[in-house]
């Protein structure tokens, strides 16, 4: 091999790889049972770990601990961080304290939603951003005129998802003094080994649970300090299928699966304003201006918003994934993104996207086709379905401060 | 403190025509200018002591009959000024009337093809000169009266037959040598059209569509007659004259010397400008009349902006390639072959289509042409003041000379230099023997004098991708900005660049427009 070519092959590596690991990988592949794996951002990611079904159960009775280091994360600082991410997303940046999260929306000049996630504050200059799809475009020609430095951090950090009823006496029988002053989308530094780990208490739940960064070097040493910590507390690693149905009982949306992102449509009226997809309460118009700001206002005032996210409950105990809902059994209304049995809740639910008026004036009447599956015949199911208020269930531990104990 | 309806920043002519045309509508107008002196690219300097220049345009071919009525110049019918196109070797061949309606020293067969030619390139141009003055329609909310305009360019297109209609779509985009290639055999006119087509544009006369730039060029008129060419009595700091008196009488007030820092906005709606000396002026409607590019990545909060507009605006091309060589002569020069009154006229050095395109090569890989293209004229022949009795001076546009230079023009510069003055010694013999001094403007030069980014006279390339409702950027192309209350109004909107004036008037139509409604 001539050594140019060896150079050219070493510098392709990701291609070799072309699903990579992430830096807990190794603590994954020796829990999984089900070795049952998807692509999440390029990396191998599990759908679950032993049983989905079990799974859901650590998360809502236990402690679950679920690898998110595939998420985006962008770290944004200089003397106008804020100044930026205040012209670049919806909420009013200014009011975001240090030491605080936001869930927070981006959008294109036309309005539609480029993405959605939270932004952490950890200075008054520094922020990180985290979020599902990939920006580094977009994020450095917003940063024309700001004097800002936009890194990606995605490889570099490694996150972890601890949830559960049990993950506050975890995180304390592992030794993090202090973390029971948490408040809900609160974040604080704790020392691991000779680093530093930022836990916030935030989560895709809406249970009680954390969120922690750490350097990918560090990742292991926590990841095992959390497991012994848990082993008391019914600490349990889980995949992403017992966290999708989680979140749907949360409402909380997911980007490319419960609307399309203005940068991954391919169709032109694919497109989602905030107001479209249910995050209209992020729109701040009293804050200084920001991307898709004269869009948003005007589409409320010509009133042309065309789409309305609604939480569905639907009779029976089938979930409607991807059904099409009608208005009075006959006209097609729109579709359901995400739709579970809710063994919390014990009731069928669902986010369905709506055109409007459907959802908004017209909210009755409504029906889903529900097509199941039985022995390679489909049974079509007409369901009633009901437009009730997000998020389907509703937990007190999620809030309270300091948090119960174990 | 007086209050102002309107604020306008730029005082080249197109801000001027804005400024006038706003202020006989009874808006109160304010306009800053950052230089000493209104007029831009029409204002003149001194390159040598005793010698001056007029402006950077040396000659006027489009200048908007509507405009030269609001300054107030329709009195006088100009004198239509002749195109030398000279040769190294033989005679020139001459255009004489606009563009070439008679021509001299060439066959009579070809003077036959060239009006051929001629006819046809002024019957298309007459076409798109349509689009030229009215606000590009707005995509997806096309109105009546855009329609109207389409309707009546196809019908105008068709009438002719549909021959003419389908020749019409055949050349729209095609480039200038094949065209020329196609009626003429006589290469110094091929190369006066080769030049004509791409001066001031990044193309050589072989580059895709390099053909559109000869009809913006004939879409000029000068007393009624398209494609004419003419010097104003006084030269052209006559004309800056004409202007600023326009808008003196007009009402309008006028601040040189005051450079505009910021423009004030706030949540979307721009409030006035701050000026160098932290003085603020608010207004309700604030018209930029200098590039795009410094309207928004300079004056403008980027927090005032979104993002996909930021970009945009960044990605407009607008790198010049024309050079300015001024010279102080100790008498008037005479060019081989040419009478002394075609003096007057334009002078052109471009022999052969290939002349023209080998001097663009160098341009793409930035380096300056070696044998450049250039157009001449003798500024003190029609303004006597530019130059002490008996003494001339002469001013050339030369291109391909890139704003970007690869060796630095600081080095470039000299040697450059050089390469002009040999190529005017072999055109007009002994002329190096009567240089009392002379000056060099490169695109550099340009921007750093004339405060225009790239040194790019149009304020952005004017090429297929930056015109109509892509000029400057889609999201500004109708005058008003995303900014409610800014305007632009400078060549980098629709139409372009040249002393044409419409973008200034057109931007101040569509704000008189935008009030009414």
């Amino acid at each position: 091999m001539t050594p140019g070519l060896a150079a050219r092959l070493a510098g392709q590596k990701h291609i070799v790889t072309p699903r990579r690991e992430t830096p807990f990988h190794p603590r994954l592949k020796e829990l999984s049972e089900t070795n049952d794996w998807y692509t999440w951002a390029g990396c191998k990611a599990p759908h679950s770990i032993f049983d989905t079904e079990l799974e859901y159960f650590c998360i809502r009775s236990q402690g679950a601990l679920f690898d998110i280091s595939p998420m985006m994360k962008y770290r944004i600082t200089g003397p106008d961080a804020e100044r930026y991410l205040n012209r670049l997303t919806l909420r009013d940046v200014r009011k975001l304290a240090v030491g605080r999260v936001q869930y927070t929306a981006w959008c294109d000049d036309h309005g539609h939603v480029l993405d959605d996630g939270t932004l952490f504050r950890l200075d008054a200059d520094d922020f990180r951003l985290c979020c599902q799809e990939r920006h580094l475009p977009w994020l450095l020609d917003s940063a024309i005129g700001f004097s800002v430095t936009v890194e990606e951090e995605t490889e570099v950090i490694a996150g972890l998802a601890l949830q559960g009823p049990t993950s506050f006496s975890i995180l304390q029988t592992a030794g993090f003094a202090g973390v029971d002053a948490l408040k809900p989308f609160q974040l604080a530094c704790f020392p691991h080994e000779d680093a530093e780990v930022t836990i916030s208490r935030t989560g895709f739940t809406g249970d009680l649970g954390y969120e922690l960064f750490v350097p990918a070097g560090k990742a292991l040493s926590l990841w095992d300090r959390l497991w012994a910590a848990g082993r008391l507390h019914g600490l349990k690693a889980i995949g992403y299928d017992a966290l999708n149905r989680v979140r749907i009982e949360a409402g909380f949306i997911v980007a490319n699966a419960d609307f399309v992102t203005a940068e991954g449509a391919l169709r032109t009226d694919r497109g989602r304003m905030p107001d479209e997809i249910g995050l209209d309460w992020l729109v701040d118009t009293e804050k200084p201006f920001f991307n898709g700001r004269d869009a948003i206002l005007r589409a409320r005032e010509r009133r042309t918003l065309k789409h309305i996210l609604v939480g569905l409950e639907i009779e029976g105990n089938i979930p409607a994934e991807h059904a099409i809902v009608y208005h009075r059994g006959k006209r097609e209304v729109g579709l359901v993104t995400a739709a579970i049995w809710s063994p919390l809740a014990k009731r069928n639910i669902a986010i369905a996207s709506l055109e409007r008026p459907f959802g908004e004036r017209i909210a009755d009447d409504l029906w889903v086709e529900i097509y199941a599956m039985r022995e390679l015949q489909y049974r079509k199911l007409m369901k009633r379905a009901k437009i009730v208020s997000r998020p389907f269930v509703r937990l007190d531990r999620r809030t309270v401060t300091p948090p119960g104990r174990f | 403190m007086t209050s102002f309806d309107v604020i306008i920043i730029g005082g080249g002519h197109n801000g001027l025509t804005a400024a006038t045309l706003l202020g006989k509508s009874g808006r109160k107008v304010l306009l800053l200018e950052a230089a000493g002196n209104v007029g831009g690219a029409l204002h003149g300097y001194e390159f040598h002591p005793s010698f001056r220049a007029g402006g950077l345009a040396h000659i006027v071919n489009r200048l908007d009959p509507d405009v030269a009525k609001l300054i107030g110049l329709q009195a006088e019918l100009p004198e239509i000024l002749p195109t030398v196109a000279l040769s190294e070797t033989g005679m020139p061949a001459v255009l004489r009337g606009a563009y070439g309606e008679r021509t001299d020293g060439v066959t009579a067969a070809e003077a036959v093809r060239f009006s051929e030619l001629r006819e046809k390139l002024l019957f298309q141009a007459a076409i798109l000169k349509r689009f030229l003055k009215r606000r590009p329609p707005e995509i997806g909310a096309v109105t009546a009266g855009d329609m109207a305009a389409f309707a009546s360019a196809g019908w105008n297109m068709i009438r002719r037959g549909r021959e003419e209609g389908r020749d019409f779509l055949r050349m729209l985009l095609m480039n200038v040598a094949d065209v020329a290639d196609e009626y003429l055999t006589d290469d110094r006119l091929k190369g006066l059209l080769a030049f004509d087509a791409t001066l001031g544009i990044h193309l050589g006369p072989r580059s895709p569509t390099s053909l559109l730039g000869l009809h913006y060029r004939l879409t000029g008129e000068a007393g009624g007659a398209a494609g004419a060419q003419f010097m104003p009595r006084g030269g052209v700091s006559a004309l800056a004259a004409a202007f600023e008196r326009a808008a003196v009488s007009a009402g309008v007030t006028i601040r040189t010397g005051t450079s505009v820092t910021r423009i004030l906005a706030d949540r979307g709606e721009a409030t006035g400008i701050a000026l160098a000396s932290g003085e603020e002026i608010s207004a309700p409607v604030v018209v930029s009349a200098i590039h795009p590019q410094m309207t928004f990545l300079t004056l403008v909060d980027a927090a005032e902006l979104s993002t996909g507009f930021v970009r945009a605006v960044k990605n407009i091309r607008s790198k010049g390639n024309v050079a300015r060589l001024d010279l102080a002569l100790e008498r008037v020069p005479e060019f081989s072959g040419v009478l002394p009154e075609d003096h007057r006229g334009r002078l052109v050095i471009a022999r052969s289509i290939d002349h023209v395109e080998n001097a663009f090569n160098p341009a793409k890989y930035g380096e300056f042409s070696e044998d450049p293209v250039m157009e001449i004229t003798v500024p003190s022949l029609a303004d006597p003041s530019l130059a002490p009795a008996g003494a001339a001076t002469l001013s050339a546009l030369v291109q391909f000379a890139p704003y970007q230079l690869g060796e630095g023009w600081e080095a470039g510069k000299p040697r450059f230099q050089k390469v002009v003055l040999d190529v005017l010694e072999r055109h007009a013999p002994g002329i190096g023997k009567f240089v009392l001094g002379s000056s060099l403007m490169t695109p550099a030069d340009i921007e750093a004098c004339y405060h225009m980014p790239g040194g790019h006279w149009h304020h952005g390339e004017l090429q297929t991708d930056q015109l109509l409702v892509n000029r400057p950027v889609n999201a500004a192309c109708r005058y008003s900005t995303s900014l409610k209350g800014l305007y632009l109004a400078s060549a980098g909107s629709h139409p372009g660049g040249g002393i044409s004036g419409l973008p200034g008037f057109l931007a101040a139509q569509s704000i008189l427009a935008g009030e009414r409604r």
